[in-house]
């Protein structure tokens, strides 16, 4: 491998990478605060990859882009509110099974809506220019990544640490119940993350399928089980912590199908997964918990 | 009821399901449906009872099932191609020498032997799978509820990869998949062997071992604190959910005749979760009624949710393909959200209940008002 093809490889790496932390804040910060994966985050992110096509066959994508962003914006507290919120106080694998279910049932609405065939990606004309430096070329998608995704992050940390709403999502987070009495309103708060993650699964989708140029039904799941992998490896609840994952993840991903081992870049990520559980199930950034009887 | 009368009933059923499936295998063309769809209703009902023995029973919520399954296919598939078909299948890449020698040496067997075959093939499948389960249940089953959920379904994601790459070629056969796939002779073996393998794990959950998975289920600690051995009792309970997970992933194979590294996809997994659900999670039996009932549907009585439809020159919108699975992605939701117990809850088929509905019923027909009036039934 040459010194260009590296440097080439490690681009797409992080822009990868980038799209992927986007997604692994919305698992992150559901699980932090539900203790749930939620399957159907991967499923919202495709939706999102839908809602594009279809706003930009009539409109401007300067409006294509906010009406997408509000679109999975409210898909995702309709989820929450619909499937989630009566399931409270169920036992833990009933809303893991109602989770299942939602991605279950938006993969088949997809498949009834749009059938199964890829659809292509409409071209946002900017974001395809191709920048050249030095040797190395990409379209400004790539570049705008991982700044983007920075930029954001930065942003939220801000809201997190340094706002009343941000207060509610720690305290929620901490214990449910207590927060409660601290007259904190559960049910706001739990829909702001889901306002927060969908957000940021939107703005990651717009920028995942720029480059991957069409979306299928299915397109959701596999960048979904890596992102909630990447936030694991970071340490579930923590942001800064899926943003390195989603990172570490990215890159390994293209250096891995750059050395010609495409088939197994997805068994890397699982094979990624189990070892961080043996070796530190706390991940990276994670909080140590120490369970009671 | 007496135990006499139970016996009675069973023996009766037992015969009319006996004399209901010679019916359909003696007038199979007349009814190819019923015959195909119930065959795999009776697969997908191993499957679901084994993924209920690990996920209801013993309270790990593994989602590995169509990773196990795929490799009970792969293996079964392999042992039961015709070996003058090995080339015709193989034709990209060729059937590694391994396996051409191994085949030579089943050729070379005796004939007794040869008509054993799926039997073995099957076992060895369950066996395989099962050894897979024994190697990753050592990490993965120190993992905590939706960890483990998301380490098997990694899991049952690598098996897929593996499978379709393109190093495994003289082996899968890649992405092409393996065809012409030695079948069921009847419907009866069909039968037969789903019905051992459900016996064998029912009688699993009702021994000293079944207890202590309940026990896991209800409280890892006060389990742990009666002496119970978590880990070796987890262990038991996936290593054998996989090994029943493989061998109806060999079925499948037979019953499909052709099968590829697609058909083991994670909605593989959620269909049998579906029908885990419906049946009640922590009922065996209610794994079983479901896998059939919900077969039945998807394959056959639903069917028609996917054709357009046209009463009286109207035409019924929504109707076109794709319509049926998203009625049943709405009916998992459903009964997750407003009907957790699904149709059987944590109960088994008995027929002292069933005679205690038909008790109800009599009481509500004839009107019988009088408090008490139920009490003498028991």
């Amino acid at each position: 491998m040459t010194l260009t093809t590296f440097f080439q490889h490690t681009l797409t790496g992080i822009s990868l990478g980038g799209a992927y932390a986007l997604i692994a804040i919305g698992y992150t910060m559901v699980y932090g605060i539900l203790r749930l994966i939620n399957f159907a985050h991967g499923d919202i992110f495709m939706m999102a990859g839908y809602f594009m096509i279809f706003s930009m066959a009539s409109l401007p994508w300067q409006i294509a882009i906010p009406l997408v962003c509000i679109l999975s914006v409210a898909l995702g507290v309709a989820i929450e509110r619909v499937a989630y919120k009566p399931l409270r106080s169920a036992p833990r694998m009933s809303i893991m099974i109602s989770a299942i279910g939602v991605s279950y049932l938006l993969q088949n609405l997809a498949t009834y809506l749009f059938t199964a065939l890829p659809r292509s990606y409409p071209e946002i004309p900017f974001l395809k220019k191709i920048f050249q430096i030095g040797p190395v070329s990409a379209s400004l998608v790539t570049f705008i990544t991982p700044l983007l995704t920075l930029l954001l992050v930065v942003g939220l940390m801000f809201l997190i640490n340094h706002t009343k709403f941000g207060m509610a999502i720690r305290a929620v987070s901490k214990d449910f119940e207590t927060a409660q009495l601290m007259g904190i309103r559960l049910n706001n708060t739990i829909s702001l993350t889901f306002v927060i993650g969908s957000l940021l699964a939107a703005v990651g989708s717009i920028l995942y399928f720029t480059d991957r140029m069409s979306v299928t039904p299915f397109s959701g799941t596999l960048p979904g089980l890596k992102c909630f992998i990447a936030a694991v490896l970071g340490g579930i609840g923590s942001i800064p912590g899926a943003v390195v994952g989603g990172f570490v993840i990215g890159i390994c991903e293209t250096v891995l199908v750059a050395l010609g081992y495409s088939t197994f870049s997805d068994a890397f990520t699982f094979i990624l997964l189990i070892m961080i559980l043996l070796v530190r199930p706390t991940g990276l950034f994670g909080e140590k918990i120490i369970d009671k009887v | 009821m007496k135990k006499s009368t139970k016996i009675i009933c069973s023996s009766i059923l037992f015969i009319l399901v006996i004399a209901f499936l010679y019916f359909l295998d003696s007038n199979k063309n007349q009814y190819g449906m019923a015959y195909s769809v119930l065959q795999k209703g009776i697969i997908m009902a191993v499957v679901a009872v084994s993924m209920n023995l690990v996920t209801g029973f013993t309270g790990l919520f593994s989602l590995g099932q169509a990773g196990f399954m795929a490799i009970g296919a792969y293996v079964t598939a392999i042992f039961l191609i015709p070996t003058e078909h090995m080339e015709g299948v193989y034709y990209i890449s060729g059937a590694s020498p391994v396996i051409m020698t191994f085949k030579g040496w089943l050729d070379s067997l005796p004939a007794w032997f040869q008509a054993l075959t799926p039997y073995i093939a099957l076992l060895i499948g369950g066996l395989i799978g099962a050894l897979f389960a024994a190697l990753i249940g050592i990490p993965v089953l120190r993992l905590k509820s939706d960890y483990l959920a998301i380490a098997t379904l990694g899991f049952s994601e690598i098996v897929r990869a593996v499978i379709s790459s393109p190093q495994m070629d003289t082996i899968t056969n890649g992405s092409y998949g393996l065809k012409k796939i030695q079948g069921f002779s009847s419907l009866f073996q069909t039968f037969a062997i789903a019905t051992v393998c459900i016996a064998f794990m029912i009688l699993l959950l009702r021994s000293t071992y079944g207890r202590a998975f309940r026990a896991i289920r209800e409280d890892e600690i006060a389990a742990e604190a009666m002496g119970i051995n978590l880990f070796k009792h987890k262990q038991l309970s996936f290593i054998v959910g996989s090994f029943f997970s493989s061998v109806s992933g060999g079925m499948l194979a037979m019953f499909m005749r052709s099968i590829d590294s697609k058909t083991f996809s994670i909605s593989l997994t959620y269909d049998i979760l579906l029908i885990v659900v419906i049946g009640g999670i922590g009922s065996a039996t209610g794994s079983i009624l479901s896998a059939i009932l919900v077969t039945l549907s998807k394959e056959w009585w639903l069917r028609f949710f996917d054709n357009p439809l046209t009463i009286g020159g109207f035409q019924i919108p929504f109707f076109r393909a794709g319509f049926r699975m998203v009625i049943f992605s709405v009916i998992l939701l459903v009964i997750v959200l407003f009907y957790q117990r699904g149709l059987m809850g944590k109960n088994e088929f008995s027929w002292d209940r069933i005679a205690l509905q038909f008790v109800k019923l009599k009481n509500i027909n004839k009107k019988v008002a009088k408090e008490g009036g139920s009490k003498n039934v028991e």
